[in-house]
């Protein structure tokens, strides 16, 4: 993974530094709380219902098990001794105290992990496909060009403060795993003809109150002219998103009101005058970067591992996690497995801090001391050998993390909701917890087969319920919590918002609504369909039959 | 109101004009882009220096035949959190070759200082009695850079690569 010269440390310690003698002249009265917020927020730092809220980055999801270890003792020191992992692939401490910040800071330079723009109006952490650099449906690592994005967007003089906040995202794979078209900025990986590689470039995605789906605004940009193109997009954007209204800000709402073409016209009018310019990377910088993600030490092996098989013939709960939670590797013998952090009666994505050091261990054991965070808030162990699978298996079963959901309707996203979030109108944990242990067994969550259910506690949409295939949306009627339901969201490549079902359900009736859609499904479904697929076909009514005309 | 040199106090040399009906009789004088496109020929033959104050939403290109005959080109930040100007100071240095001088007036932050001087800023309108050391703090906390911003400062790509 990326390793920092002396110039990228040099900078986050500064960093660091200079965030102590603010925060000091915040406590001593120098600055208001008016003046002091944009700069804590440029830190990372939240004030929240009952506490401060630290984010921290994981770029692009890419930690060392070093650096988890440290996020473990942070969680442990700073706050009650656990964290959350978020779908922007950051982990959030909810309990911090302000004066301890610096130190946290200070800590998490020593192990080049920073919390610079991980809130605020300006670019925020970018985010990656969580199998970068091993899926076998990858055209090229997109590892290279998220940390050049990491470093082009690190204090940028010009896009700091933005009318909004500006989140990008970026796979090289055409299966987006990266919900790339509900970014600011999505990027997707592809060759030209001749076979240089580069970016379709996807514009004003989001969620929020306001969802889209992002606009293609150009097919190919060169890798090398990148960040030339990108710097032409936010200064269109600086320039002329909306400032009157702060939920008319996001570059979506740009997008949608002058008109894609309109839009496509003004940056690449801008492109022109950057092209070729300072921006463009040389072909020895993105070399340089490119080693630090060059391949591990893999060992020659067959590509189908006779131990694995026979493992999976003996063990039917080994055999249905391995189906469930591993995906295809591109090196033979090798094999890529997710750790769901959605254990039923759990919060989705919080993990104790005895439970970080413990996949530490188990990354440096099994997986070359490397591990990833998901956007659907889980961790990926990316480069296991197939042999030694079911040890590491064995190992997760003792931590609790075993669970085989990955990708079914268990598999949770949730956003921490009305019982930690200053914004949220309902909470989205009991709910969850609710649904999970519903379908806890895991033989049902299979037979229902693939389903992504987002629950988030309010219309900003931190659980990406727009792009659920079944969504849940928190809201707040009269004093009473209440949950929409929409169905047939989709986050990939074929991205799609989710239709409203209608009327909300109180809390003690959503779990039911959730499992009247699953039935509904179950009867309606072809061989081979997926729930996205059935609802794809057969459309709202049947669902709204069932839901509502019984009621 | 102070106004700062880079880390030194100035006198403010001219007087402005934006929003009044008439010009001053004499002196250096600033004016808002509708008074400069209305009356561009009478603040020429005035025989003094003349700057244009822009507010985020104009456009600086349009001043691009005028920018060699201004001594000022001041950029409103009606509040700390209106980036705009930080654009509009990268068009005017980089893309329209301007030299003169480049003021940040409106709503000032000490702690954007070190933005502003990146993208071409070299005069600061602010409010604190401590400017001077404000701007040595805003300097001094920060001396890597990631952006190529037309400052002349190298970037951390060009010191990696001995440039």
């Amino acid at each position: 993974m990326y390793r920092y010269d002396e110039f990228d440390a040099e900078l986050v310690n500064d960093r660091a530094e200079q965030f102590r003698r603010q925060t000091a002249r915040r406590i001593a009265g120098e600055l208001t709380e008016e003046q002091f917020r944009p700069l804590r927020l440029m830190n990372g730092l939240y004030l929240q219902l009952h506490a401060y809220m630290l984010r921290i980055n994981v770029p692009y999801g890419v930690m060392s098990s070093r650096q988890l270890r440290k996020l473990a003792q942070i969680a442990r020191d700073y706050d009650k001794g656990y964290g959350h992992w978020t779908t922007r692939q950051n982990l959030q401490l909810n309990w911090i105290q302000l004066q301890e910040t610096p130190d946290i800071l200070k800590e998490l330079a020593s192990v080049e992990m920073h919390c610079i723009q991980s809130s605020g109006n300006c670019i925020r952490n970018t985010t990656a496909d969580e199998y970068a650099g091993v899926a076998a449906d990858e055209i090229e690592d997109p590892r290279v060009y998220a940390e050049l994005i990491r470093q082009w967007s690190t204090l940028h003089p010009e896009f700091s403060f933005l009318p909004r906040k500006f989140k990008i995202a970026l796979t090289g794979s055409p299966n987006d795993r990266a919900a790339v078209k509900v970014h600011d900025i999505g990027l997707i990986m592809h060759r030209n003809d001749a076979g240089k590689p580069g970016f379709e470039v996807i514009v004003g995605g989001g969620l929020g109150r306001t969802p889209f789906v992002g606009k293609t605004i150009r097919k190919f940009i060169e890798t090398r002219e990148l960040l030339s193109y990108l710097e032409a997009i936010l200064r269109v954007y600086n320039r002329l998103g909306r400032r009157d209204n702060k939920y008319k800000a996001r570059i979506k709402i740009l997008v949608h009101e002058t008109g894609t073409e309109e839009f496509t016209r003004m940056v690449e009018e801008e492109y022109t005058r950057l092209a070729g310019g300072a921006l463009e990377v040389p072909q020895e910088e993105i070399d340089r970067i490119d080693a630090y993600f060059a391949p591990p030490d893999y060992r020659a092996l067959p590509a189908a591992s006779e131990t694995l098989r026979e493992k999976r013939a003996e063990n039917p709960a080994f055999d249905a996690w391995v189906e469930q939670n591993t995906h295809a590797h591109k090196q033979p013998g090798y094999i890529i497995a997710n750790i769901t952090v959605k254990t039923p009666g759990r919060a989705p994505g919080d993990m104790s801090s005895d439970q970080m050091e413990a996949v530490a261990d188990l990354s440096d054991t099994f997986s070359f001391g490397e591990l990833r965070v998901t956007h659907r808030q889980n961790l990926t162990l990316t480069d296991v050998e197939q042999d030694r699978l079911f040890e590491l298996w064995e190992r997760l079963v003792e931590l609790d993390l075993a669970t085989a959901n990955h990708a079914l309707i268990g598999d949770i996203i949730a956003c921490p909701g009305l019982d930690y979030c200053a914004l949220a109108n309902a909470r989205s944990i009991p709910v969850a917890q609710e649904i999970a242990t519903r379908f806890e067994d895991i033989k049902r969550q299979k037979d229902v087969g693939p389903l992504e259910l987002n629950i988030s506690g309010c219309i900003n949409a931190c659980g990406h319920h727009h792009v659920g295939n079944i969504g849940i949306l928190g809201v707040d009627r009269a004093g009473e919590e209440l949950y929409q339901l929409q169905l047939g969201g989709c986050s990939r490549e074929d991205a799609a918002l989710a239709d409203i079902t209608g009327r909300g359900f109180a809390a003690d009736k959503i779990t039911d609504a959730v499992e009247t859609v699953i039935d509904t499904y179950l009867e309606l479904r072809n061989d081979g369909e997926t729930f996205l697929d059935t609802y794809r076909r057969v459309g709202m009514d049947p669902f709204k039959q069932k839901l509502y005309d019984a009621a | 109101m102070t106004l700062l040199r880079r880390g030194e106090v100035i006198e403010d040399a001219f007087a402005s004009a934006v929003g009044e009906e008439s010009l001053p009789a004499d002196g250096a004088v600033i004016v808002d882009l509708a008074q400069w496109q209305a009356q561009r020929d009478a603040l020429l033959s005035r025989g003094a220096p003349v700057g244009v104050w822009l507010r985020p939403d104009d456009d600086p290109r349009a001043l691009a035949d005028d920018l060699s005959k201004l001594a000022v080109v001041a950029l409103e930040f009606p509040a700390f959190t209106d980036g705009r100007a930080y654009s509009n100071a990268r068009i005017l240095r980089e893309q329209l070759s301007y030299q003169g001088e480049l003021r940040a007036v409106g709503d000032v932050l000490l702690e954007q200082l070190h933005f502003m001087d990146r993208v071409g800023f070299d005069v600061f309108e602010v409010r604190s009695e401590d400017a001077v050391q404000a701007w040595k703090t805003a300097s001094a906390d920060i001396d890597v850079w990631y952006q190529p911003t037309g400052d002349g400062r190298k970037t951390a790509l060009q010191r990696r690569w001995g440039r």
